[in-house]
């Protein structure tokens, strides 16, 4: 069972391995004179005016917290799909409720304009 | 194939190697027989996409290395290896190295669950499509890294509009694989891909599904990050986004993931709702017999490349979305149409009709 799961572990591996080599490459072929012009950060050419560390809008934190939401709901159905043909329709109900309180959420949601970006 | 892995196997158990090595051996022949063609065919999907917007646009496309130019994308590897890899004097030197690291490592090991035929699949997991979500969705992660670690204003917007953007799209795209999961009724790719094996064409996903396939190929563009959601990189208004600080081959993994991930999409919608590697030509008389009837590889590689081509013609044709309407389109239109889509998919499950019917 474990087992068919080695695989995924030696590709990850792999996967690492190359992305290394091809920066160790990058690093040793690139070459290159730094100086304190090259290293600051781009900014249309002018002097960076402040750190970029900085406030940013609200409304992307919004969407995380709304994509944990209908991230759960979704980890939910995946089990539930699978065991459609065994669950009856028992199951569909049930899921047809879960969904139903969902979506008033979602309605709420959409009304207040936690959806509207401007 | 198999034939050949079995041999090497047995050769090296008869060597005398300790338990695990041949196993790995195999499995990394596996590995290198999925991983070389997928980076080739990501060489040539930029040469094909240049060709083909320069087509579209009535120019030639890039035509002075080698014959027709197909000599180019090694000519970009090669510059790209020997440009200067600039580290930001602001940056954090570790995550700004990770970043392009853990796109690249996300992109490429989500291929070690795609079915490439009936017996060729790296690792035959049941949980298959939700080692891709989770992988799919730690690729978030280079992007928001290498946005915040740049500790640039261009590159930190970028990331968080990449970010929000490749969120909100997920939760359609989860929806849609909910909806193939009530038809296919198994998280493993190979099953999903079986249960649309049929008479004919008739029988695949997206006939039943047909609203989740076209939200889940465009979500799929929206993924990652392509015209005409390509608001993240926005030449014109944050000149490359997340990645603005990168040069060189730092560059070029997120470039490799980035097209990785494009190759990607294709090939699980083509999974999903286009009978992966099953003939569209099966059962009609008079090709039984020839390579037309047969299922196998080169059915999902033909599959595959017409949507690649979709991805491209889609590029050129349509001018790019404002990032409110983006928004707009994952939340208020994908996410509504796919929970209705379930409704009704439940319905038919429960009047047993369609792919349902006993």
């Amino acid at each position: 069972m474990l087992a068919n799961y080695a695989p995924i572990l030696i590709f990850l591996v792999v996967a690492t391995g190359l992305g290394l080599v091809l920066l160790a490459l990058g690093f040793a072929l690139g070459g290159g004179q730094k100086d304190a012009e090259k290293l600051s950060p781009y900014e249309c050419g002018f002097e960076a005016f402040e750190d970029t560390r900085m406030r940013f809008d609200v409304r992307y934190y919004l969407v995380a917290i709304l994509f944990i939401i209908f991230d759960l709901e979704i980890a939910f159905l995946f089990p539930w799909a699978v065991s459609l043909d065994t669950i009856g329709l028992f199951g569909l109900v049930a899921m047809g409720i879960f969904l139903a309180v969902l979506i008033v959420g979602f309605i709420y949601e959409w009304r207040k304009g936690a959806l509207e970006w401007d | 194939m198999s034939a050949l892995l079995t041999y090497v196997d047995e050769l090296l158990v008869g060597l005398g190697v300790p338990a695990p090595l041949p196993y790995v051996v195999v499995t990394g022949i596996k590995i290198v027989v999925v991983l070389l063609p997928l980076i080739l065919s990501v060489a040539y999907f930029t040469y094909w996409e240049r060709k083909i917007i320069g087509w579209i646009q009535h120019r030639l496309g890039p035509n002075r290395v080698g014959w027709n130019g197909v000599l180019q994308p090694f000519a970009d590897v090669i510059k790209m290896l020997f440009k200067e890899i600039v580290v930001p004097a602001n940056s954090n030197r570790f995550l700004f190295l990770l970043a392009p690291l853990v796109s690249l490592v996300t992109a490429f090991s989500v291929w070690a669950v795609v079915p490439f035929s009936e017996t060729f699949v790296i690792a035959e997991i049941d949980a298959g499509l939700l080692y891709v979500l989770a992988l799919t969705s730690l690729g978030v992660y280079g992007v928001i890294i290498a946005g915040w670690a740049s500790n640039s204003k261009y590159a930190f917007l970028g990331a968080m509009r990449s970010a929000a953007q490749i969120v909100a799209y997920e939760i359609a795209m989860g929806f849609a694989l909910v909806g193939v999961l009530m038809a296919g009724g198994s998280l493993k790719l190979g099953d999903i891909v079986l249960a649309q094996q049929g008479t004919s064409l008739l029988s695949w996903f997206f006939i039943p599904l047909f609203p989740l396939f076209l939200v889940y190929f465009i979500s799929g563009l929206a993924e990652t990050n392509r015209a005409p959601f390509d608001v993240a990189e926005g030449e014109s208004e944050i000149v490359a986004g997340f990645h603005v600080e990168y040069g060189g081959i730092a560059f070029g993994l997120f470039f490799l993931a980035e097209y990785a991930n494009m190759i990607l999409i294709t090939a699980l919608t083509v999974l999903f709702f286009l009978g992966g590697w099953l003939s569209p030509f099966a059962g009609i008389a008079g090709l039984e017999g020839t390579w037309l009837a047969q299922s196998g590889f080169h059915w999902l590689a033909a599959k595959m490349v017409f949507f690649m081509f979709c991805f491209l013609w889609v590029r050129a044709t349509f001018p790019r979305y404002r990032y409110d309407q983006i928004m707009r389109l994952g939340w208020k239109v994908f996410l509504p149409i796919t929970i209705i889509w379930i409704f009704v998919e439940g319905v038919l499950v429960a009047l047993e009709v369609g792919p349902w019917a006993v």
